[in-house]
């Protein structure tokens, strides 16, 4: 890595600054928490959940959430009937403007081979277990359009502030392998 | 192709290993991986499609094996020496051993990282077709087995499925990986039911829900 670095600096195909800013975007700026406000403003606001799911692209965008890999957002919802999982089985396509780079697990082989064929097995290698008559939805990011769940809104937080509500958002319950923390388990 | 990106319903990987307070990089050389990669794809030599294609074509015990930044670094290694712009024996020399050769695009500069971040490179594209398939139509996927790149899994071929979305035209990756021009195409949202896919044993309530370009459908099978 360093001895490829090294030549594409010095053949000036690539800026050492470009490169350490690259990085310190996504290390530092863009993550889960973008998405978690998003979460938290569509619990608390009804006709923003409304354009959020209409077009996500333009509702994450009316909280300065836009760029490389979330193009094309699609925001999908939880409901008591249905649960979301979001996976890229051809190679790691994931909603960077809000959730950050993807972690490790849903890179690799065991995630990418099972949410397909096996999604509730996938959750409960995440500790998650969902009714048996729950439909349980996958989203395979096979084309441009980069999926975010909307996950359900946990009981008890009535009159919470948006900031207090984010806090309660995983990034888990933002892919589907994870639910929002709970209250009294959380904040 | 069938390459060994195509994962889906494949078995045998174990368990998803779900890392606590996981870092965004967990290493240095990472950090590097990802930069490069970003920075010299905005060179403008290849696009997006031609970088997946590259990552899917490195021999299968390879893509299997390593970590996800090493698969990223391998293909950008290879689609440089491809181009003739770095070549291997510049990487093991760790010097410039040949002149650069000129790109499409100048080098980013730091002052335009963050526009071009923030821009991203939407893929929808505008075509002068209607459609050929309506909201809530069922389909059939085509059985294909393409050498070349392809966004149709192996799982979700050959298979009926509902249309739940239609996304717009978008450019269609089976020809842009390959320098044919980005070819807009209609994309759909296609809903597969788990037993369609997976036969009587599959939890019935599943659903999986693939994105589909045109070419990759037709009129539901007799």
């Amino acid at each position: 890595m360093r001895a490829l670095e090294t030549v594409l600096l010095a053949k000036g195909y690539v800026d050492a600054d470009a490169l350490d800013l690259i990085v310190e975007t996504y290390e530092t700026k863009i993550g889960p928490r973008c998405g978690a406000q998003v979460v938290a403003k569509a619990w608390v606001d009804p006709a923003y959940k409304q354009r959020l799911l209409a077009d996500g692209t333009s509702a994450v965008a009316e909280l300065s959430f836009a760029g490389r890999q979330g193009e094309h957002l699609k925001v999908v919802e939880n409901t008591d009937a249905v649960h979301n999982l979001v996976v890229c089985t051809l190679c790691s396509c994931y909603p960077w403007p809000v959730l950050g780079l993807p972690p490790v697990w849903y890179k690799s082989a065991p995630y990418r081979s099972r949410a397909v064929i096996d999604p509730r097995g996938v959750l409960a290698d995440f500790g998650v277990t969902l009714p048996s008559d729950k439909t349980i939805r996958v989203w395979d990011s096979t084309a441009e359009i980069r999926y975010l769940v909307l996950p359900q809104r946990p009981a008890g937080t009535e009159g919470w502030s948006e900031d207090r509500l984010a806090e309660l958002v995983t990034r888990d319950s933002m892919i589907g392998t994870g639910l929002p923390q709970s209250v009294g388990a959380g904040a | 192709m069938n390459g060994p990106q195509d994962l889906g319903g494949m078995m045998g990987f174990g368990p998803v290993r779900p890392e606590v307070d996981e870092p965004v990089f967990h290493a240095e050389w990472e950090k590097r991986a990802l930069g490069l990669t970003l920075a010299c794809a905005a060179l403008g030599e290849w696009n997006l499609d031609m970088g997946r294609h590259a990552r899917e074509s490195l021999p299968p015990h390879i893509y299997l094996s390593v970590s996800y930044y090493e698969i990223w670094t391998r293909a950008l290694a290879n689609m440089l020496s491809e181009r003739g712009m770095v070549t291997p024996d510049e990487v093991t020399a760790a010097r410039m051993l040949v002149p650069a050769v000129a790109t499409h695009k100048p080098k980013a500069s730091a002052g335009q990282v963050a526009a071009a971040l923030a821009k991203g490179s939407p893929y929808d594209r505008p075509v002068d077709r209607p459609a050929r398939f309506k909201l809530g139509e069922r389909i059939t996927t085509k059985v294909m087995h393409p050498t070349t790149h392809t966004r149709l899994p192996r799982y979700a071929r050959g298979k009926t499925g509902e249309i739940v979305s239609v996304h717009g035209a978008f450019v269609f990756p089976d020809s842009h990986a390959h320098g044919l021009g980005e070819d807009p195409q209609w994309c759909y949202g296609v809903k597969f039911m788990g037993p369609e896919l997976w036969g009587p044993e599959s939890d019935a309530s599943l659903e999986v829900i693939v994105d589909c370009w045109e070419p990759y459908l037709q009129d539901r099978a007799a």
